[in-house]
This record gives structure tokens, C-alpha cells and sequence, in this order.
């Protein structure tokens, strides 16, 4: 979505655009549209063309499909991730703990932040994966259901244990056996990223919001209340609020979760499903309070000190954001030794120090607390005994589940 | 770097041969319209038949799309998504008039009286293309807010007890309501409505106004027989740039928008990227461009006019 720029006009077009409308005998006239749509119809209506065309299926090679490995002819890796998911100097130039990483293996990172949205970046990579094509890219980052969609495809390459030593030790345990990716055999988490409700302490206006239930059916929010339009995360607060597990849950638990939902809809009590622009609808007082990423809200409450969150007593959900390395990449070794690096506690402190998510990084406390010890002690960058008691993750989905789920909250949400 | 070298060498008069008219020639309009019309087939017309070819395709991601003619796609996506239809033509049709009744005045102020403040203005209306799309439209939720000085004097002025009455509201804001998904769509294609109506009205010979005068038509009257027949082409190319790109767009219902005025741009980017029905998706796409087609021909056909800009 947030890749929509159509039709900027520059002066010399505009020119262009006058001289064409002023010019006598070939100015378009009513006739030669009409004769143009009708032409158009005609083309379109080459319908024994259509049969030729098709999708074949995703070729379903468990175990991923590698290329010839080139990490020692060519020392460099080509990783793409997120905007503003890491960290950078004050010239905004470099990566230091990239750089870093150079001078420890003499590796060189091409670090391309191409991915904006989950749906949308597997709508561009899509194509080559089920042709079976080098995407040019040795290293993604996504999301924990669109990283599990990818594996169930076969889309990515097992990793080789062999080069992850510190990964394999230092994984936090919360984040080492999802039931997507039992043992981590195809990712590594990159950051954690914990949902919860986050407020405007001027906006609420002394209104006491403790739970999910409180943003559904308190009066005084009505029109002020905000949700995501990530299914999992608006999905998972609300059956933690019902007390079901989101990792054990049935359909009939979240038809009911929608329902919920839907009543709250209808009576005006939400106002709006929203991705990452929720921020401003909260900063701005727009929302009184709403279901947020902790990582965007560490950050707003630096800017505002009328924003805050809180940990409802029913739990809260957390997502990864997972490394994989996609069929065909050519540097495959190198990527591995990228992702072990991040795993070792001084770049990943750096890390945590920069980007304020969820570091799944264990023995990241001691280094981080050298760097910035507010940082080590917040519990949505480091998650203390009690915190991460009360996280909980959103069972992976069959793909037929995903599309009915996908749908019914597509319903709920508008379209 | 454009260094003046020698001059061409003179041409010297010959004497006029009497040559059979040049049949190379015959063939320069097919050779200059070639790279459009590959254009066309590659970024339209293909697309056009993938597209269709979608539209009747069952399968799934796993067990790939096969092409079945599958028609009743059209029918499901029709019946389950019409609201958002007619939501769509509903909010574009009011943003090209709320456009018109704004532009018009003032493409009529930039072709007859702005005189040297001509091309400033000019400037000042294409001005906003300079940012980006999605940047001029979140600037809206910031003027819009709750909270702002906007909705506080509408507030204030009682003119939200009436856009609730009338629906286009809910409650104390304008954010999040029909209301603020017209006004982005209005905002952000105002320029296509300004442009077309400024150059033909622009085009039009002051002395046929001193001619009306001189028949002792009052002004209302030159405006109504003589300069608005004459804006006829600048009008409907304006309506027509404005009404069709605001009635597939999304971004506005998205931002600006609720759950009750999501559009079918939004079920179409819904089915596409996250419910990943391609068909249905490619299925709205045709419908939205048939419906659009269709009224724009009757459109065109009822306006009475014959030159399009």
C-alpha cells in the first residue's frame, strides 16, 4: 500500500499535456473514443488466448531447491529487510555492525530495505520463486506466517547447522520451536515484535483502559479505539481477551473472536483497522487507544509523554520477523554467517540498542547494559520472567484455514 | 556542451525535378506509432488477456490455477461486493462534481482574469504533485483531526449536526467517514479537472464575450449560450480524468475511511495480496472496468459534445 504514487506531472508534461489539447486536428473527439473503447473491447476478445495462460503449481520441493553455492568466489551477501530495521551512524550512511561484519569475514553486505509490507513483497517475489528463478536476494526477512507460507511451499533452503553455532546456541527459548518451523531447520528470528494496547493519556481523558474488553465495550471510547489490520495480532488480542489460547485455538473460537469484533464494529466503537499509520492517528489523539507493535510505541512515548501501553492480564502476542535464504540464492554460506553474526551478543546489542524490538538474542542483557542500560531494562526490548509469561504466538494455518480466516476478516474489516 | 561548429552547408537551388511521388514515405505513420502501439501490447494489452485469463481460473497456491471458465466467479464477486461497487461510482461521482463546481471558477479566473498571475496560479494548482500521493493524503488526517481547528469551527458552525443528519458523518469528527474519503478524492483530483477545463477555456476568443455584450446578453446569459457551450470539451475530458481513476482508487478510503466506506479498490487489493483469490480479484477488476466503460459511453454520447478536450 504504501507504494502508491501515480501520476506525477512534471512542468514539461503539463506543457506537453496543453499543447495536445490545443492542438486542432488531432484533439480526441467523441467518435474516435467510442471507436477506441470498442477496439479495446475487440482485443479483450481474443478469448481463445485466455486458455494458454495459467499458474502452474508451486513446484513443492521440501528442503528448498539450492543453486551452485558461490560464497567463495564472491565474498559479498545480498540481504533485504524492512525499512529502518537497522541501525546506522549519524552520517545515516553506514551499518555499523554491517561494516563489522566486513571486517570479521571480509564478507560485503548489499543492504537493500525493499520491504514495506508482507502481502505486498510476496506479490513481487512470487513470480520468480514458483518459476523457480534466483531472486537475487541471499537473505529476507518476513513476518512469522508469511516465512511459514514460504517453507510449506518449499520456496527457501534448509539451513546448514554447521555455520550457525552461535545462533543455534544463543536463540531464546521462547522463539525456538515454533510449530511452523520445528528446531529452526529454514529461519532465524531478526526481532521479536510484541502487540499490545497502547493510549493517549490526553485522549482518554481519565478513562481507565486495562484489557481488550475495555477498548470493545467502553462507551466513553466509542469512535476512538483503533485495531490492526494484521489478522493475527487483532485476532490474537481478542481471543487471549476471551481466554483462548491463539496457539490452540478451533475455527469456532474465531468465528466467535469475529463476532466479538464485528458487534464492535457495528456500534461505532472502532474506529478504524489500520497498518503502521496508526501512529499518528494515536499521537494526534485520533485514537484514545489501540491494539500497537511495542517496537513503534518504545519510540512514540520518546516523542510524546502522553503515550504509553499497557500489558493486558490476559497476555499479549508476539510475531517474528524471520531470516530466510530463498531458492536459488547464490551466496548461501555467506547469508549463514550473516545470520550467525547477528546472533553473537555484541551485534546484538548494537542491534537492540538502535531498533527497540524484541531481541531473541539470549546473553544480549550484559552488552546492551554497556550501550544503553534504559534499553536492557525495558521489558518490551528484553523481556523479563514475568513478560514473557504472558506472551503468546498465533498457531500457524493450513492454507485453506488461511484463506477462510483471511476472509471473514476481510469481511469484518470492510472488504 | 552544445558547441557551435561549422554551418551547414548551403543549400543550393536546384532545379525542381519532376520525381514520382516518394513511396518510402507511405510507411513513416506505421513506424512512428510503432513504439505506442508496442507499448500497448505489452503493458496493456497482455496484462489485459493475463488478466482475463485470471478471471476464469480455479485452483489454488499450491495446486496452481488452471483455466476452467469458471464464469460464476463473476457472478460470486458481483453479488457478494456490490455495495463497495456502487459505493465507489457513488463517492467518485460526488468528488467529480464537488471538482467541477470548484474548478470551473477557478479555471475560468486563470483564462480570463488572472492576467499576469496567470502562470503563478497555474504553478499553485499543480504544486501538489511535487509530494508524493500518499504523503498530501496523510497530511489530510493532521488538518482533519479530531481535535483540530477544522473540525472544531465545523463543530462550532453546527455544520456536523448536519453532515450527520445527512449521513456523510458520525458523531463530533470527519475523519474515518464518507465525508473525508469524498474530500481526499476531491483534493487529490482536482488538478486533472483544472488542467483540461483551463486549456479550453482558455481557447475560447475574448471577442465572442464583446460580441454577446454587444447583442445585449447580460453576463449570466454570455456564461450560460456562449462560454459554457464552449468549455463543453474541457468539461466532460475533466469529468472523465477525474471520475475514473477516483472510482478505482483506494488509498483514500484506506486512510481517510472506515470499515463502511471501503471501496472496490480496497476488495480488489484485499482479494489480490491477502485473501490471494486471484480470480475474484481479476474478476472485480473486469467488472469495475465494464461498469466504468459503459457509463463512460453513455456519458460521452449524452453530452453533446464533439471534441473530447
Amino acid at each position: 500500500m504504501e507504494q502508491y504514487e501515480p501520476d506525477r506531472l512534471s512542468p514539461a508534461q503539463v506543457a506537453a499535456m496543453r499543447r495536445s489539447f490545443r492542438s486542432g486536428r488531432a484533439a480526441m473527439t467523441r467518435r474516435s473514443l467510442l471507436r477506441a473503447s470498442a477496439g479495446g473491447a475487440l482485443t479483450v476478445g481474443g478469448l481463445g488466448a485466455l486458455s494458454a495462460c495459467g499458474i502452474p503449481a508451486a513446484g513443492n520441493t521440501k528442503g528448498g531447491v539450492s543453486a551452485e553455492d558461490h560464497s567463495a568466489k564472491e565474498k559479498i551477501v545480498n540481504f533485504s529487510n524492512w525499512t529502518e530495521y537497522i541501525d546506522v551512524d549519524e552520517s545515516e550512511k553506514h551499518h555499523p555492525t554491517l561494516d563489522q561484519f566486513k571486517k570479521q569475514t571480509g564478507i560485503s553486505v548489499k543492504y537493500t530495505e525493499d520491504i514495506n509490507d508482507n502481502v505486498e513483497f510476496f506479490g513481487k517475489i512470487k513470480p520468480q520463486l514458483a518459476a523457480g528463478q534466483d531472486t537475487g536476494r541471499d537473505i529476507i526477512v518476513l513476518t512469522d506466517w508469511l516465512a511459514a507460507r514460504l517453507i510449506r511451499l518449499g520456496w527457501v533452503q534448509k539451513l546448514d547447522a554447521s555455520n550457525l553455532p552461535h545462533a543455534y546456541a544463543n536463540l531464546s527459548a521462547q522463539f525456538r520451536d515454533p510449530d511452523w518451523d520445528p528446531g529452526r531447520a529454514y529461519s532465524y528470528v531478526w526481532q521479536g515484535i510484541s502487540t499490545v494496547i497502547a493510549y493517549n493519556k490526553k485522549a482518554l481523558d481519565g478513562v481507565e483502559v486495562k484489557s481488550v474488553s475495555d477498548l470493545l465495550d467502553n462507551a466513553k471510547l466509542k469512535g476512538r479505539v483503533g485495531f490492526l489490520s494484521e489478522m493475527r495480532d487483532s485476532i490474537g488480542m481478542t481471543l487471549l481477551d476471551m481466554g483462548k489460547d491463539p496457539a490452540h485455538f478451533t475455527a469456532d473460537d474465531y468465528d466467535a473472536a469475529i463476532a466479538r469484533l464485528q458487534k464492535a464494529v457495528d456500534k461505532g466503537q472502532i474506529r478504524r483497522f489500520t497498518g503502521n499509520d496508526y501512529t499518528s492517528d494515536l499521537t494526534s489523539g485520533d485514537f484514545a487507544a489501540c491494539i500497537a507493535w511495542a517496537g513503534d510505541v518504545v519510540q512514540l512515548k520518546a516523542d510524546s509523554p502522553d503515550i504509553d501501553f499497557i500489558i493486558p492480564d490476559s497476555g499479549y502476542m508476539t510475531s517474528t520477523d524471520n531470516m530466510l535464504i530463498p531458492n536459488k540464492a547464490r551466496h548461501k554460506t555467506n547469508a549463514e554467517r550473516l545470520i550467525d553474526f547477528y546472533y553473537e551478543p555484541k551485534p546484538a546489542a548494537e542491534l537492540a540498542a538502535y531498533i527497540n524490538y524484541v531481541s531473541p538474542v539470549d546473553g544480549v542483557k550484559p552488552e546492551l547494559e554497556k550501550l544503553d542500560p534504559d534499553a536492557a531494562n525495558n521489558p518490551l526490548i528484553i523481556p523479563d520472567k514475568a513478560m514473557a509469561a504472558k506472551s503468546h504466538a498465533f498457531r500457524s494455518l493450513s492454507s485453506k484455514e488461511e484463506t477462510a480466516f483471511e476472509e471473514k476478516f476481510a469481511k469484518l474489516t470492510g472488504a | 556542451m552544445a558547441t557551435l561548429t561549422e554551418a551547414p552547408p548551403p543549400l543550393t537551388p536546384t532545379a525542381p525535378e519532376k520525381k514520382p511521388p516518394r513511396r518510402r514515405g507511405r510507411f513513416t505513420p506505421y513506424w512512428l506509432l510503432l513504439p505506442g502501439i508496442l507499448w500497448l501490447l505489452v503493458f496493456f494489452a497482455l496484462p489485459m488477456i493475463y488478466q482475463a485469463s485470471t478471471s476464469v481460473q480455479t485452483g489454488s497456491l499450491e495446486e496452481g490455477y488452471k483455466v476452467t471458465w469458471h464464469l460464476a466467479t463473476y457472478w460470486d464477486a458481483l453479488s457478494e461486493y456490490w455495495p463497495q461497487f456502487l459505493r465507489s461510482i457513488l463517492y467518485a461521482g460526488a468528488a467529480t462534481v464537488l471538482c467541477l463546481v470548484l474548478g470551473y471558477p477557478l479555471a475560468y479566473l486563470i483564462a480570463f482574469r488572472a492576467g499576469r498571475w496567470r502562470n503563478l496560479i497555474m504553478i499553485l494548482v499543480i504544486a501538489p504533485f511535487f509530494t508524493s500521493f500518499l504523503i498530501r493524503t496523510l497530511a489530510w488526517k493532521t488538518i482533519l483531526a479530531d481535535s483540530g481547528p477544522v473540525v472544531s469551527a465545523l463543530n462550532t458552525l453546527h455544520v456536523l449536526d448536519v453532515t450527520n443528519w445527512l449521513g456523510w458523518t458520525a458523531g463530533d469528527r470527519v475523519l474515518a467517514t464518507p465525508l473525508a474519503v469524498v474530500c481526499g478524492l476531491t483534493y487529490n483530483f482536482l488538478p486533472f479537472m483544472i488542467l483540461p477545463l483551463y486549456t479550453s477555456l482558455e481557447r475560447i476568443d475574448g471577442r465572442l464575450h464583446e460580441a454577446a455584450g454587444d447583442l445585449y446578453a447580460k453576463p449570466v446569459t454570455t456564461f450560460r449560450k456562449v462560454t459554457f457551450p464552449l468549455s463543453m470539451p474541457g468539461v466532460v475530458s475533466g469529468t472523465l480524468l477525474t471520475f475514473i481513476p477516483a472510482a478505482g482508487d483506494y488509498v483514500n478510503a484506506d486512510l481517510l475511511g472506515s470499515t463502511d466506506t471501503r471501496m472496490v479498490g480496497n476488495v480488489i487489493q484485499t482479494q489480490f495480496l491477502r485473501i490471494l483469490d486471484y480470480p475474484t480479484a481479476a474478476a472485480l477488476s473486469f467488472i469495475l472496468m465494464a461498469a466504468i466503460l459503459f457509463m463512460v459511453t453513455l456519458y460521452i454520447r449524452r453530452s453533446g459534445t464533439e471534441d473530447l478536450v
